[in-house]
């Protein structure tokens, strides 16, 4: 598994600590760092500083397909085959929003779950890993030149981190 | 009850993130002999159920019990039952995340994965009801040679898109919180399971960026479960409300059937969690605080299921309508009186205990009234549907349905179906949420305390 680049992984206990070395980090310049932690945490989160993810916009438009495929379908099909009961209008949409309903529900969850799965494969970066990180660590994994690791290596020292070693 | 800690008094007991992984770890794996003994009960049940209904394919409905005008029996009772069933594990994992309850944390995983199998139990039964189960295709808008579509109009088919849609998206949803916890025990574990989680933990790390989108993704699927439990039974409960039977056309019925879904959902809840507590050695994270607050819950659900009882039976009165007064009339005093007191005793009436803080904080009472309630809402179903259809408009299309060996047996089979889906997970998934356990508990600081 020595799939990702050389770099300096580092594992931290404290959060407070972690988020301290992430800003100083960030300070120096470092951008494509990796950041593992056990839970979502809100603190690391704002140190990392992403913007909102997309996946939002996927759910949105999923929901959006959902309904008009209701629609579409409810209306067509009822017009493809007409029951007239009554000489009254063929299609009856009150009772097609249920289906419009059930089926914003379920695109808008097929499309989250897709675009979980997109923005995560997408920005997936290949790093050093460390069971821990799922356990009770806090992990950040920095790759960086040999020329700098001394200098990386040393950062994340002072910042706190319980362990940090080199990987080739 | 010695091991309980209640976090708020004791904000120093919070167990680390390593015992979380550690203990909730430790109920996975090394089945014992009694979960074989268990498993294998179980599986006969199953066995036995199967066998009936291979019997009532070969010789059609009638060995159901079915005869005009009740058409409808055990099987869309047992329906209407499992699919309430479900419906507290979506409450408790989507609405009160919405809510932002802490105390879910603990129970939500049992309850998800409940709601993902009691609507695997439930969706069996449209098929073994319709009979010729091989042709319960027809129910889906496919093209076909006659140019024939489904009737939108029919509850039927919003009932065959509500239930799909909520088997799918509760799986996804119990498949998204999983993630997290197998990463975490695949870091942990040896063998054959290792490989297992490896494969299903989908190469979760935990990263910063899976994080991001993980949260975002959570929220939008609690989102989206939350309108969708309540339409869910809403649209079964139109399975009824639609027709003009006395008794069933009533608008009170979506909210009176979600109400009762939620509570005899919870009731399952307790029914499950007081033994995972007990054999997992759960004490310290599943406490009497929990069982406090799901007991609220029934008392809440529980209450606005009795006040829909004394409701339909006032509207019966007060409507003045024949027809309605003497369905409700047969329903409390006609042959099938012991159904309806059964209901309204384990429902109605038996729930008003839990006004008293000892009866919440017990967890054997609690148990038992746990199972009093699942009867009361089996029954609940029963009533609705078999006596409702018993005594309609005319005195001579009136009629009586005793269900048969067949409807038993396949009943039971459904139970088995359920634990039989349960067991496996419980012994090999988390029952209780590593990941969301150790949310609730502060991230260990050096400078300060817990802001």
């Amino acid at each position: 598994m020595s799939a990702h680049p050389a770099g300096v992984l580092a594992a931290f206990r404290h959060v407070d600590e972690a988020a301290h070395a992430i800003h100083s980090l960030k300070e120096l310049g470092y951008r494509d760092f990796t950041v593992y932690t056990p839970v979502p945490n809100y603190e690391i989160a704002a140190a990392v500083g992403h913007r909102t993810s997309p996946v939002r916009l996927w759910t949105l438009i999923g929901g959006l397909t959902g309904v008009s495929l209701g629609l579409l379908m409810t209306m067509w099909m009822s017009l493809d085959y007409p029951i007239v009961v009554g000489g009254k209008p063929i299609p009856s949409v009150i009772p097609y929003i249920v289906i419009m309903f059930e089926l914003t529900i379920l695109c808008g969850a097929g499309a989250t779950i897709l675009g979980l799965i997109v923005h995560s494969i997408r920005n997936r970066k290949a790093a050093a890993y460390d069971p821990r990180f799922t356990d009770d660590h806090i992990g950040i994994f920095v790759p960086c030149a040999m020329e700098r690791r001394a200098a990386v290596e040393q950062l994340l020292q002072t910042s706190g981190a319980e362990e940090v070693r080199l990987e080739a | 009850m010695a091991t309980t800690v209640h976090p708020e008094a004791a904000p120093h007991a919070h167990p680390t993130y390593h015992e979380v992984t550690r203990d909730i770890a430790a109920t996975l794996g090394n089945p014992s002999r009694s979960y074989f003994l268990l498993l294998g009960v179980v599986l006969t049940v199953l066995g036995a159920g199967a066998l009936a209904l291979l019997y009532q394919i070969r010789w059609g409905l009638g060995v159901a019990g079915y005869t005009p005008p009740v058409m409808w029996g055990v099987y869309i009772t047992t329906f209407v039952f499992w699919v309430g069933i479900a419906h507290s594990g979506t409450l408790i994992s989507a609405i009160l995340y919405l809510f932002r309850s802490a105390w879910r944390t603990a129970v939500y995983r049992t309850a998800e994965a409940m709601t993902v199998f009691a609507v695997l139990t439930a969706g069996l039964f449209p098929l073994i009801h319709v009979g010729r189960l091989w042709y319960a295709y027809w129910l889906f808008p496919y093209p076909n040679q006659r140019g024939l579509w489904v009737n939108f109009k029919s509850p039927l088919i919003w009932d065959v898109f509500a239930v799909s849609t909520y088997l799918t998206v509760s799986t996804l949803f119990l498949i998204v919180g999983l993630v997290p916890d197998i990463a975490a025990l695949r870091d942990k574990a040896t063998g054959w399971r290792k490989k297992l989680y490896q494969t299903t933990a989908l190469g979760w790390r935990g990263t910063d960026q899976q994080w991001r989108h993980y949260t975002k993704a959570y929220l939008y699927l609690a989102a989206l479960a939350t309108p969708l439990v309540l339409s869910v039974h809403s649209v079964v409960s139109w399975d009824f409300a639609m027709s003009i039977v006395p008794g069933w056309h009533a608008t009170i019925f979506a909210p009176y059937f979600v109400a009762g879904a939620i509570y005899s959902g919870v009731a399952m809840v307790v029914t499950l969690i007081v033994p995972i507590r007990k054999v997992f050695k759960l004490e310290r994270y599943i406490t009497v605080m929990h069982f406090e607050n799901l007991s609220k819950l029934l008392l809440l659900t529980g209450m606005i299921v009795g006040y829909a009882y004394l409701t339909e039976y006032f509207v019966a009165w007060y409507s003045g309508n024949p027809y309605e007064r003497a369905s409700f009339w047969n329903r409390a005093f006609g042959e099938y009186w012991w159904a309806t007191w059964t209901m309204l005793l384990c429902n109605g009436v038996l729930p008003l205990l839990l006004w008293f803080p000892k009866v919440r904080r017990s967890i054997p009472a609690l148990f038992v009234m746990s199972l009093f309630v699942n009867l009361g809402m089996w029954f609940e179903r029963f009533v609705i549907i078999v006596v409702s259809l018993s005594y309609e408009y005319e005195p001579y299309a009136m009629g009586h349905y005793t269900p048969s060996w067949v409807d038993w047996t396949i009943l039971a089979g459904s139970f088995a179906w359920f634990f039989m889906w349960f067991l496996l997970f419980a012994k090999n998934f988390p029952t209780v949420s590593i990941t969301e356990v150790k949310e609730i508990i502060p991230m260990p600081r050096r400078k300060g305390a817990h802001a």
